[in-house]
């Protein structure tokens, strides 16, 4: 099976700070749904970031969708994100835009035609059931619909690759439900890989997992 | 409306540069007008043993404009009520040449100074009246004039530049999350940045028309025009081509360099 993420003796440290990840070997099978758990502070958010390139590696390799991240130009990380959908906890949509536009950027920045934009958009609206809010600014919405929001965003452009980071941490239960529905469905309609961090596996799931946990800057398989 | 307020706040900052500008140049014309005016009723009196051509006074100096010679009628008329016509006729052949000397332009005292000297290199000229104590008090209010408007136009300038810079940190931190979020996806920098560009020149572009609309209408306001006309000078206050061509310039330059500097000093913040 191929590997969408390979990571080799990786450590990661902040500018001017000590190692958060020291040393460690992991990788992740193409269309595999795979959590991060660990402690507040032990780091997983910070692999994390580096898997979406906004950590270079400070030692080893690490090697996402083929493209080694290690000294990697802007044009190349540019090009690999492109391929890759991200969820954050505190959702990060862009505030002065409608939700439409915000679930646009994705095939934006591809270069999709603007027809199959609109028609992408409003298919997205439909699955994450925010037909009835096309038109508002996140800042109208709650919680749970921001991030169903940030999930359509993500979803927008087929990436090879979802990154979610507690993408269910702020939200109520109907919500929650709903955010994981859609990760399954990607991942088992789509094919899609899947890395969450989290603090806790959902008991709900549907779906053939692996499970990392991260703790004293080390990574070890529990599942 | 926070929108709007942001967008008010570079484009006052434009304003108050574009006015300074435009006052500077409006300054400069009235004072280049005014020493025109001068110019015109100012003469260097000489005068000759000799008759001296006016070839001879051109080529003394590429400040002079043209000569004439002063009939000495007027003077003779006073004193000639006792005297035959012969008796005047010798009285003039022994009168000397007066001549008054226009220039192109209202000298500086320097100038001036190098005139004189130039004119008594002639051994005929034992006389030359410049009027340099008038002359040196008008040009020195001249000059005073210009440098208090100068220097109100740099602080407006500075005033300017400062509220320029406040901006500036608005608009990073009003678009540094954006632009953020988009690199997250991938976007290239000019993608990026194209909506903080389109700002800019929007911007750019409305103060660029308010200015003109202003200074529209202050080019034919009956009373800024007779402000000029009761120093004796006509001024183009507005230039609609080439002022406006120079303001709407300024304008896109400062925009675009403020998006350019926001654009460059951006830190990816996630």
């Amino acid at each position: 099976m191929d590997k969408v993420i390979m990571a080799e003796n990786l450590s990661l440290a902040y500018s001017n700070s000590e190692t958060i990840i020291n040393k460690i070997n992991f990788s992740v099978d193409s269309g595999s749904f795979v959590f991060i758990t660990g402690a507040s502070g032990s780091g997983k958010s910070t692999l994390l970031k580096s898997l979406y390139g906004a950590l270079k590696p400070k030692n080893g390799s690490l090697i996402v969708g083929g493209v080694s991240l290690a000294g990697i130009s802007k044009k190349k990380l540019n090009f690999l994100r492109r391929h890759i959908g991200i969820v954050f906890q505190d959702y990060k949509l862009v505030k002065e835009w409608t939700i439409e536009k915000n679930i646009q950027l994705p095939l934006l920045i591809n270069g999709y035609d603007k027809n199959v934009i609109d028609n992408q958009v409003d298919s997205l609206l439909k699955h994450v059931r925010l037909m009835h809010q096309a038109g508002k600014y996140p800042l109208e919405l709650s919680g749970g619909e921001q991030q169903r929001v940030a999930m359509a965003r993500a979803l927008a452009h087929n990436p090879i690759l979802i990154l979610a980071d507690e993408p269910t941490g702020n939200l109520d239960d109907y919500s929650s439900k709903l955010i994981w529905n859609l990760l399954e469905s990607a991942n088992k309609q789509l094919s899609t890989t899947i890395i969450v961090v989290t603090h806790s596996i959902p008991d709900t799931l549907m779906v053939d997992y692996k499970h990392y946990h991260i703790e004293y800057g080390k990574i070890n398989a529990v599942h | 409306m926070q929108s709007i307020k942001n967008h008010l706040s570079l484009i006052i900052a434009l304003l108050s540069i574009l006015a300074s500008i435009q006052i500077f140049i409006v300054t400069e014309r009235a004072i280049n007008a005014y020493k025109n005016n001068l110019a015109t009723n100012y003469a260097v009196i000489v005068v000759s043993h000799k008759i001296i051509k006016p070839d001879t006074f051109l080529a003394m100096d590429d400040i002079v404009l043209d000569s004439q010679e002063i009939a000495p009628d007027s003077v003779i008329k006073k004193i000639n009520s006792k005297m035959d016509a012969k008796d005047i006729e010798l009285i003039k052949l022994g009168l000397p040449r007066f001549y008054k000397i226009h220039l192109k332009y209202y000298p500086s005292p320097v100038e001036i100074e190098q005139l004189t000297k130039k004119l008594f290199q002639n051994h005929s000229i034992y006389k030359v009246e410049d009027f340099s104590n008038i002359h040196d008090k008008t040009y020195k209010l001249l000059l005073l004039f210009k440098g208090v408007v100068s220097v109100f136009a740099v602080i407006i300038l500075l005033v300017t530049i400062l509220l320029i810079f406040k901006e500036l940190k608005i608009w990073q931190f009003k678009h540094s999350e954006r632009m953020s979020i988009m690199g997250l996806f991938g976007a290239p920098i000019w993608l990026r940045s194209v909506v903080l560009f389109r700002l800019a020149i929007v911007d750019a572009i409305i103060s660029s028309i308010l200015i003109f609309i202003l200074l529209s209408y202050f080019s034919v306001n009956p009373w800024v025009l007779d402000q000029f006309r009761s120093v004796g000078i006509e001024v183009m206050i507005f230039d609609s081509f080439n002022d406006f061509l120079v303001l709407f310039s300024v304008s896109i330059i400062v925009s675009i360099l403020l998006a350019s500097l926001i654009v460059v000093g951006h830190k990816e913040e996630l």
